[in-house]
């Protein structure tokens, strides 16, 4: 890719992060941010390129360790994100209760 | 590569996956399917870099097994086991994790070419990311610390810290510019990010734990900014895509919370809210008297009341009580007192995380009021229930140009005919400030631990 083409990208993928979030109800805020910390664990992508072309210990070593940061990142974060959503959900008739 | 443009192609569907979700989760009815959506993106992003990685050794795939495996065991784990209070925190160190990530993935690729040096912009982006990374790492850990109760929630200042911080940004900048003026030593580049990382510290520090939400909203997007620099070092899509996607909304959504709590962003980060000495703000007003009542006296109170709002703050929630609160609540309506819940924007300790605690203890949505929707039924209602609530129900904020929370938006409680006050102790709230409220002559406190008061007070109710 020329450097052109990423920059472009990059300002294009800003200016609609810019637009994409209206006013959020506030009890929306938390879930909100909870799925966009998920959404930048995509430097897990990042990270497992790296350590599959790592050849000396000190960068296998580091890779390793951006992967599982990267990876508790992306599976944390949706995974609190939804038990957050999960609570907001309507129920006229209470299924089994998880909390009590 | 004669696939590269399936490979783009997939790091696409997975961006565009990433848009749809932010639009869905702008809206309580599809926020749910909007994570599930940013997942999916997600998982078309991982399943493309797996075929875009060309040769590769046995042992690295190997590395990325174990690596991946533990990551997943020990996130999701953690994820499900997580109290619902302690939310903020866990994101706090999801995000802290995410933004360490890019700051190493910034310095393998430093390191990886000694011989073929990065050109001129990667080499840029390279730096910034491993910055804006290693400061949102330490920056998301400290604030875990805050939420945690780990160290002081209070503002930690010393003689000169502003110096400090200075002097160590300074230094951030100069060691910024070695590698990229040509400096090719991997341990300058180390102190880089030691560096940021100590930045990152010192700048949380200085900051209250009431402002901690914004903190790590704003940390939030420093991480997803951190991420698509590093998409410039690799010449990624999905990174540069998810990356600038999150730095632009998590900005958004950081103001957003900053005028919820109609304070600016600059304020919060550099005012240090809530160390104004106590005794400030409490000699003007010490006219008044504290009224201590039992939980029994309290319960007669409700005997005679028709309408009760009830107003939760974080005391409710370190204290498990919202189970305990809707059964009174099933108790009060039981006698036909109408019940209302006042949920302040930033009550808990981050906005919105009192719905979330209140729909956990099944209280449902007709119930819930915002601070809009409510303050106007506060004179006319007979009993206000104040449940480990401070900051949110301070007249000093419509009233005393001098405290610092002057100007905010508050629950109007001290207009309710009764006011009974659950709380643990005098103390002074989350922000540090004296409260009048607990002075006012309509005001009762009742003092314990907010689920054991709750315990007692269910029980008293049966008496008469």
């Amino acid at each position: 890719m020329t450097l052109i083409v990423v920059i472009t990208i990059f300002v294009l993928a800003v200016f609609v992060g810019l637009e994409i979030i209206t006013k959020v109800p506030p009890i929306l805020h938390t879930p909100l941010m909870s799925a966009t910390n998920a959404i930048h664990g995509v430097i897990l992508v990042g990270a497992l390129i790296v350590l599959a072309h790592a050849h000396s210990t000190a960068e296998i070593v580091l890779g390793m360790i951006a992967v599982v940061f990267a990876t508790l990142n992306v599976v944390g974060g949706f995974v609190v994100t939804d038990r957050m959503l999960e609570m907001f959900k309507k129920r006229p008739d209470p299924p089994e209760k998880k909390h009590e | 590569m004669n696939d590269h443009w399936l490979i783009e192609l997939g790091y696409l569907v997975g961006a565009v996956l990433f848009i749809l979700a932010l639009k869905l989760l702008n809206s309580p009815k599809t926020a749910r399917r909007g994570n599930w959506l940013a997942a999916l993106g997600m998982a078309i992003a991982l399943g493309t870099v797996g075929f875009s990685l060309g040769h590769v050794e046995t042992q690295n795939y190997i590395f990325i097994a174990v690596a991946v495996v533990a990551g997943t065991i020990i996130g999701s784990i953690s994820a499900k086991r997580v109290q619902m209070t302690a939310m903020p925190q866990m994101v706090a160190l999801f995000n802290g994790v995410g933004g360490g990530a890019v700051a190493l993935v910034a310095m393998i690729e430093f390191m990886a070419e000694p011989g073929e040096r990065l050109a001129p912009v990667p080499l840029v982006t390279a730096v910034l990311s491993a910055i804006i990374g290693s400061v949102s790492f330490s920056g998301s850990m400290i604030a875990f610390g805050k939420l945690q109760e780990i160290m002081p929630g209070k503002p930690i200042l010393y003689p000169g810290d502003k110096v400090v911080t200075a002097l160590v940004l300074a230094a951030v900048i100069a060691l910024a510019v070695l590698p990229i003026s040509g400096s090719t030593s991997i341990a300058l580049f180390a102190g880089l990010l030691g560096t940021a990382t100590l930045l990152g510290i010192l700048m949380v520090l200085p900051i209250g734990g009431a402002d901690m939400p914004v903190v790590i909203s704003l940390l939030n997007s420093f991480t997803g900014l951190a991420a698509g620099l590093a998409g410039f070092v690799l010449g990624n899509t999905a990174l540069l895509i998810g990356g600038g996607l999150v730095g632009a909304s998590g900005l958004i959504l950081t103001l957003q919370m900053c005028s919820a709590m109609n304070r600016s962003l600059e304020n919060v980060l550099f005012g240090a809210f809530g160390a104004a000495k106590s005794g400030d703000h409490t000699t003007a007003s010490a006219t008044g008297r504290i009224r201590s009542y039992s939980v029994e006296d309290a319960a007669i109170i409700f005997a005679s009341a028709r309408t009760v709002i009830v107003v939760p703050g974080y005391g409710l929630a370190v204290a498990q009580a919202q189970h305990v609160v809707k059964e009174l609540m099933e108790k009060l309506e039981a006698r036909g007192i109408q019940v209302k819940f006042a949920v302040h924007p930033v009550a808990g300790r981050m906005p919105g995380h009192m719905n979330v605690l209140l729909a956990e203890a099944d209280i449902s949505y007709d119930h819930l009021f915002d601070l809009d929707e409510i303050n106007s039924d506060f004179p006319e209602t007979d009993v206000a229930l104040v449940i480990g609530a401070n900051d949110v129900v301070n007249p000093a904020a419509r009233t005393d140009k001098s405290s610092p929370i002057y100007g905010m938006p508050i629950l109007d409680v001290d207009k309710a005919k009764t006011v009974i006050v659950s709380k643990r102790g005098m103390g002074a709230g989350f922000a540090g400030i004296e409260n009048e409220l607990f002075l006012q002559e309509n005001t009762v406190m009742v003092f314990g631990d907010a689920k054991a008061t709750m315990t007692k007070l269910v029980a008293a109710l049966d008496e008469f």
